[in-house]
């Protein structure tokens, strides 16, 4: 497959994915907010509940850049439809569109329609969209597409490298996501280990499970209330959680497999180490080091692997021996 | 009734035949059409309007800031053309890319044709899209124009005019197999109960005569499609293609030259090309030998084309035998290197860089079409008929200036079609591009793109002008 194509259905993998995962974290987010303010109030002065979603995603600068003050309306705005946002939903739609106009012939015509009608139905954001009444089903909305393009993928194409390929950039963008939304809603959720239970963390864990997806299966595995521990194992570890760390990692070092020939084997490796540093792990060691630079470490180690799926498969001219 | 077209006096009714009555190779369809309520023909138009956006069959237009990508029109109205009518055409469109090619040979060889005194040597050697790159250059078949696109218009029952030949890198193909598809999709029972021949295999039809060419003897030869780029504004009919071909889709960025091999770069290393579809004007393929501004080429694709390592389809320098002024020269052409008669007519073409043809244009502008030599896209011409005084005269000025940039012929009473508008069904001016495919042997599908100007009365079916598309019909023998 060429090195180009590949990259785009890469991409096209991560902006879609991203786009679901954005509009998922602002649909708890606006939740959250419905809830009388003893439960939603920040338990930390910097952790309003609308600057979450601005730390989470590392976009807070760039916010300000953009916007003087910290409001609902703003934040929304800003991750959803601003085009100053590379990353907004908006933006994350017509860039997966993109790259699938431009690979249209790796595709199958399923795949391109899907991203085709999605980009034309929710391509502009009316004002009002954002408004109460509105918002919550807007989310609904980006999330029934991102399903619905992912089960198109799986249920249509030829299990080839395009299909590879997509899949990876689906899998790296879940697992940075994962990571990081673990990572800050621990340090604002988690002020006192020892304070766990009663009304507030019910909501608060119960929000970050939902936006993973995740709330039916903890309560499936653990038949239990919610333990701040619980979550981060249930997120990690669990190597059949669909957003987990662990199958993340699985998933990518499976795909890598079928796709590295000859000049993908570092990041074939790269991805199984991180994999066996997944399934091998007790959670016990991982609270005693610290969960905060256990999740920093992960998002260093994947942002590694992208450089080097870059490298190995997408590289520029230059960097591509002549086989002869 | 509607308001009378005012089109050209006595313009050929495909429908209703010179003698207005019904004509036999639209006789089942408009049976069926009789039985059909016009809301439920509204209804499949939207339909059919929504797919196409929904498959994002669109095209850019230049010039327009907006960059907003618009959906061609397309007609569900079928145009049809009895097998009689088809066989001439094709017949005809066969022998002149045979000529044609042969000519192209004979330029970047031994001018034979120029030694006969048939065709100027300045009419070659002059003319821009000429490359001296080629000369002596010998390419595999002697083929270099691949992909033809003959633009044809009917004018009578069995009366047909080639307007021109499009050897560089014609576009449309899509449209034509799109607009089968859809048709298929939206009325199957039409198909059921009438005989169409079928264009399907188009693709592999393409992809079996460029591998043919390849130049290496190899079991399996590496085919190619080169596009400018996802901003062209036939990207998708690139992209379709690539795809119905089962080959990759490349970029020029995605090719490099080594050793006079031209390879790709995959995600597991180069692999070598043997034939380029290139959808790529010759002024961009190579940096280092063309326009060195070019971004879209391949630096050293020459080289290896020359070497003979790899196929370009079509040919560079294939131009020399489509602009408007060799066009005068094709049924001499035939003659010269077929020994035939054309069978499909040239439109009468005064050439302004003559004295006596400019004089004679320019007394009768209001009752000709005049075109710029090396224009395309309807643009830069004239249609005296629908122009007005004042833009007749601002043209008057224009050909005075630079007489030899022009051509002229007679207005055509382009044949109408039944075609679906705002006030219900209305004749409207057609042409037809059929596409003629040369490998190992010369071949064209039943059919091509039919191109409709949808404004009452207009003659220019250019889809950058507001024409729109319709599928075509060729019956199979018997049926009509």
């Amino acid at each position: 497959m060429l090195s180009r194509t590949a990259e785009h259905l890469f991409w096209m993998g991560r902006h879609i994915e991203r786009a679901e995962n954005t509009a998922r974290m602002l649909d708890v987010t606006y939740r959250m907010r419905l809830l009388p303010a003893s439960i939603s109030q920040p338990m930390e002065p910097w952790a309003q509940p609308w600057a979450v979603p601005l730390i989470t995603t590392g976009l807070a600068s760039d916010y300000y850049a953009l916007y003087r003050d910290l409001t609902e309306q703003n934040v929304l705005e800003f991750l959803v439809s601003n085009p100053d946002n590379p990353s907004s939903i908006v933006n994350c739609l017509r860039q997966a569109r993109e790259n699938a106009r431009t690979v249209r012939g790796a595709i199958t015509s399923e795949m391109w329609e899907s991203l085709n009608s999605t980009w034309m139905e929710q391509g502009s954001v009316a004002p009002e969209t954002l408004s109460p009444a509105l918002v919550g089903s807007y989310f609904e909305q980006i999330k029934q597409r991102s399903h619905m393009f992912r089960g198109v993928t799986v249920g249509t194409a030829l299990r080839d490298e395009a299909f590879y390929f997509v899949r990876l950039g689906t899998f790296l963008e879940r697992a940075d996501n994962t990571a990081r939304i673990l990572d800050v809603k621990y340090h604002i959720l988690l002020p006192s280990p020892q304070d766990v239970g009663g009304a507030q963390d019910y909501y608060q864990w119960g929000s970050l499970l939902r936006s993973v997806s995740a709330f039916e299966a903890y309560r499936k595995i653990y038949r239990d209330i919610i333990h701040p521990r619980k979550v981060a194992e249930l997120l990690l570890l669990r190597n059949d959680m669909p957003r987990s760390l662990r199958n993340c990692t699985a998933e990518m070092y499976r795909v890598l497999q079928s796709v590295a020939g000859g000049t993908g084997r570092e990041a074939v490796r790269q991805a199984g180490e991180l994999m066996a540093r997944l399934e091998f792990a007790r959670m016990d060691d991982i609270m005693a080091a610290g969960l905060h630079e256990y999740l920093l470490d992960f998002l260093e180690r994947t942002g590694a692997l992208g450089a080097e799926i870059q490298t190995s498969f997408f590289a520029s001219p230059e960097t591509q021996a002549l086989v002869a | 009734m509607n308001a009378r077209v005012e089109g050209p006096p006595l313009a050929y009714d495909e429908l209703h035949g010179a003698d207005g009555a019904l004509h036999p190779a639209y006789r089942a369809y408009s049976e069926w059409l009789s039985k059909v309520p016009p809301d439920v023909l509204q209804n499949k138009r939207v339909e059919a309007d929504l797919l196409f956006r929904r498959l994002g069959i669109t095209f850019a237009v230049y010039g327009d800031e907006s960059g907003v990508e618009r959906a061609i029109p397309f007609d569900i109205i079928p145009r049809i053309l009895s097998a009689d009518a088809w066989n001439k055409v094709a017949a005809g469109c066969v022998q002149r890319v045979k000529a044609l090619n042969m000519f192209l040979h004979d330029v970047y060889h031994d001018h034979e044709i120029v030694k006969a005194g048939v065709i100027p040597e300045a009419q070659i050697m002059g003319n821009p899209a000429y490359r001296p790159e080629m000369q002596g250059v010998d390419l595999p078949g002697k083929v270099y124009a691949h992909v033809a696109g003959v633009d044809v218009v009917k004018v009578g029952e069995n009366d047909f005019y080639v307007l021109e030949d499009n050897l560089r890198t014609p576009s449309g193909v899509s449209y034509m197999l799109e607009n089968r598809r859809m048709m298929m999709r939206l009325f199957p029972d039409l198909f059921a109960s009438i005989q169409v021949a079928p264009i399907d295999h188009y693709p592999d039809l393409l992809l079996e005569s460029l591998r043919a060419m390849a130049p290496r003897p190899s079991g399996a030869p590496v085919a190619v499609l080169l596009t400018p780029g996802a901003f062209n504004s036939a990207y998708f009919e690139h992209a379709f293609l690539a795809q119905q071909m089962g080959i990759e889709l490349v970029e020029g960025q995605d090719l490099f030259v080594r050793d006079r091999v031209v390879y790709m770069r995959t995600t597991q290393g180069p692999q070598r090309i043997d034939v380029i579809y290139r959808r790529l004007d010759d002024d961009f393929l190579d940096p280092l030998a063309f326009r060195k501004d070019s971004m879209l080429g391949v630096p050293g694709l020459l080289s290896a084309y020359k070497a003979g390592n790899v196929t370009l389809a079509n040919a560079i320098g294939a131009g020399v035998a489509d602009d408007k002024s060799t066009y005068v020269y094709v049924p001499d052409m035939i003659r010269f290197y077929l020994g035939e008669e054309p069978l499909l007519a040239n439109v009468p073409t005064y050439r302004l860089s003559r004295p006596d043809d400019l004089c004679y244009v320019l007394a009768k502008l209001p009752e000709l079409v005049v075109k710029e030599v090396h224009g395309s896209g309807g643009y830069g011409m004239l249609v005296g008929p629908r122009s007005s005084h004042q833009e007749i005269e601002d043209f008057r000025l224009r050909i005075m200036a630079n007489p030899d940039n022009y051509i002229a012929q007679p207005t055509l009473a382009l044949s109408t079609c039944p075609t679906l508008v705002e006030e219900g069904i209305a004749p409207r001016h057609v042409d037809l591009r059929p596409y003629v495919i040369t490998g190992t042997d010369t071949r064209v599908v039943p059919g091509g793109l039919t191109r409709v100007a949808l404004r009452q009365g207009s003659l220019v079916v250019n889809s950058s002008q507001g024409g729109g598309t319709k599928d075509t019909w060729v019956l199979e023998d018997g049926t009509c």
